[in-house]
């Protein structure tokens, strides 16, 4: 899936991360822009955690920055889906 | 008591806060209070619905009751939380402006649906009715016992001061009829009652005085806002050495007087009878001591 239209996540606050998602040119694949506060210590487990959710929702053609201040798993996952459903115009039970 | 649990504590902790919540178990609180409601912004309700979701699977809040605060089911929020948190079964799920025991009763209709497709029990997760609205006062004692799930009840000062059309004050004249026909009717029930939340976090004395008058009115612990607020309110609601050293006497000299088939006995000139001794038991609890 494509997403539709460009969305964020997230906030700049101590463990938590940001995600900002906008769509790019037909068959253009991934672009990753990662930094985190963390990397040289987690910076392999987060770009895994990315990739493994992109895999999952099958995300292609996306441009994704992630600004991470030491999030743990469980709010990377939640940030980056909520980031990814909001691209895909999938939200529910939000006013947007 | 249906079943007890040290609720003397409430902390409230915004949905959307990956730090909050993960920091939430370290301070001591009886329960944890993740909140989807009044702390999340009308466009981040999705946002903070996953993170809870997530953080709730993985986060060790230690010793801590754990309850969800879910959006009203009038709201487009309300439907949403209860798919994604009942799933999970938190110790409880916090239902705000409860009304009447119609809208319990469609409530807990809708979250025994989503256990029975998660093949839930129905008997695990309790429910917390917020009483927040001059109606609900009104309606309070059919909302506290006409269901075996709901466990506990709380007021919520803010909403009902607003409610009513007044202005929230210190001293809570506003809100003192509601706050004694809300423990009445828990009393009645036989389940908690939660006193509202002390607003200004600065007034160690003021937050101090509010939940002595809790305590006195029969409240059982009361809502925090800020962690800073529980070693003052646990000070408040954990009995103190001598009444515990009268409940232990009491009961284990109850428990004597039983074995010898004397119903009710004195004790230093004063008459112990049951109310007394349920009582007694009840301090005991509180305060983490068997009677050997």
């Amino acid at each position: 899936m494509k997403p539709k239209i460009a969305a964020q996540s997230g906030t700049f606050e101590s463990s938590d991360v940001i995600f900002l998602i906008e769509p790019r040119p037909d068959n253009s694949g991934r672009k990753l822009e990662i930094s985190s506060t963390v990397m040289q210590q987690f910076g392999a487990s987060f770009n895994r955690i990315v990739i493994e959710m992109l895999d999952q929702y099958e995300m292609t053609d996306i441009h994704l920055i992630a600004k991470d201040k030491g999030a743990l798993e469980p709010t990377i996952k939640a940030r980056l889906e909520t980031a990814i459903k909001r691209s895909l115009d999938q939200q529910e039970g939000t006013l947007k | 008591m249906k079943n007890f649990k040290k609720r003397r504590s409430m902390l409230y902790i915004p949905g959307n806060n990956p730090a909050m919540i993960q920091q939430g178990g370290i301070y001591g609180a009886d329960s944890i209070l993740l909140d989807l409601e009044d702390a999340v912004a009308l466009n981040q309700k999705d946002a903070a619905r996953t993170l809870v979701r997530n953080m709730i699977k993985v986060t060790n809040f230690y010793d801590a009751e754990v309850c969800v605060r879910v959006n009203h089911l009038s709201t487009p929020f309300g439907l949403a939380d209860l798919e994604e948190i009942v799933p999970l079964q938190p110790s409880a799920i916090r239902y705000p402006k409860t009304e009447s025991p119609e809208e319990v009763a469609n409530l807990l209709k809708i979250i025994e649906k989503i256990e029975d497709r998660h093949g839930l029990p129905h008997n695990k997760m309790t429910l917390h009715a917020m009483i927040e609205t001059a109606m609900g006062v009104q309606n309070v004692f059919n909302i506290a016992s006409q269901f075996s799930r709901v466990d506990a009840i709380t007021i919520g000062g803010q909403d009902l001061t607003a409610d009513m059309n007044i202005i929230y004050t210190s001293d809570g004249a506003g809100i003192d009829f509601a706050r004694k026909r809300i423990v009445m009717a828990a009393k009645a029930s036989h389940i908690d009652v939660i006193d509202t939340v002390f607003p200004d976090v600065n007034d160690e004395e003021g937050l101090r005085k509010e939940t002595e008058y809790a305590k006195k009115i029969g409240f059982t612990g009361k809502a925090v806002i800020n962690p800073r607020q529980i070693e003052i309110i646990h000070e408040v609601f954990t009995p103190t050495e001598e009444e515990v050293r009268k409940a232990y006497r009491i009961v284990k000299e109850f428990r004597a007087n039983s074995a010898a088939g004397i119903g009710v006995f004195a004790i230093d000139g004063k008459m112990i009878d049951a109310p007394v001794v349920a009582r007694a038991e009840y301090i005991l609890r509180l305060a983490n001591v068997t009677v050997g």
